[in-house]
């Protein structure tokens, strides 16, 4: 499915550590208009857990997040 | 004696449509005011008061920065030695204890830490290990949090207790406050911690 969504910005968060990769979502969320999407990648298995506490939280759609080869990677849809 | 019958009739009557009123206004006033509390933001009270430590200025800005990148409302109070991690060029300085501390990475039976230097050597190990890792430092987070609009208030009567003026603490911190105007604040938190 990830395949499909289209990406409108990609965020970096490999190898930052809790709470960087939550935050940095948060901040360039903050910076996008609402229906965009947003790729976060990261390589803490703890943001796994985080990012659909963050979303379930914030309203901002988590459409998808997929794992593979040490990487987690996030599709989030900015919804208000 | 009709008159007395009809009055306290009347009294009956009037007495049950307030009881009837009085139920239904609750009820409506109950109603209102629920929903005002589920829509509006969560809120998070910290109070670091018990230590100006390395390890509490880290538990108190990674919940209260991350509480804020999750739309909380977010006011942390500084009072006794947490008033600590508010002074200008300290975010950097704060210190792990070794000493009395039985979980350090590295056991270090108390004989030792105290020994001059040890507090210094066990906070420079730790940095180390935080710079190799890529976590966030102390003055990322205090930065971080004063973007997002996160309250770090100033104890006052601390303040007064160890001579600090306003000029001593970093900028951008709001004016110092009392225990009641904390504890007003917490009074409507949704989650309210104490380090």
């Amino acid at each position: 499915m990830a395949d499909t969504i289209k990406v409108d910005q990609t965020l970096d968060c490999k190898g930052l550590l809790c709470p960087m990769p939550v935050i940095r979502t948060k901040q360039a969320i903050d910076k996008m208009a609402v229906g965009q999407v947003l790729e976060m990648i990261s390589t803490d298995p703890g943001s796994v857990a985080d990012m659909m506490a963050w979303s379930k939280r914030t309203g901002h759609e988590l459409l998808e997040h997929r794992q593979g080869n040490g990487l987690f990677q996030f599709y989030i849809r900015k919804t208000k | 004696m009709s008159t007395i019958l009809d009055k306290s009739l009347n009294d009956l009557i009037e007495a049950k449509v307030k009881e009837i009123l009085d139920q239904r206004v609750e009820a409506l006033v109950a109603e209102k005011l629920k929903k005002e509390k589920d829509s509006r933001r969560k809120r998070l009270a910290i109070a670091v008061v018990s230590k100006g430590t390395f390890e509490a200025a880290y538990a108190a800005l990674i919940l209260a920065t991350t509480a804020a990148a999750m739309d909380m409302e977010v006011g942390v109070y500084f009072s006794f030695f947490g008033l600590n991690i508010l002074k200008k060029g300290n975010q950097d300085s704060l210190k792990v204890v070794p000493l009395g501390n039985p979980a350090m990475p590295v056991a270090m039976p108390n004989i030792v830490s105290v020994l001059p230097g040890m507090t210094a050597f066990a906070t420079l190990m730790m940095k180390r290990e935080i710079k190799k890792k890529k976590i966030a430092t102390v003055p990322e987070l205090m930065q971080i949090a004063l973007e997002t609009g996160v309250k770090l208030w100033p104890c006052q009567m601390a303040m007064d207790m160890f001579n600090l003026k306003k000029e001593d603490l970093i900028d951008g911190l709001p004016d110092p406050v009392g225990a009641a105007t904390f504890l007003e604040y917490a009074g409507e938190a949704d989650i309210t911690l104490f380090i």
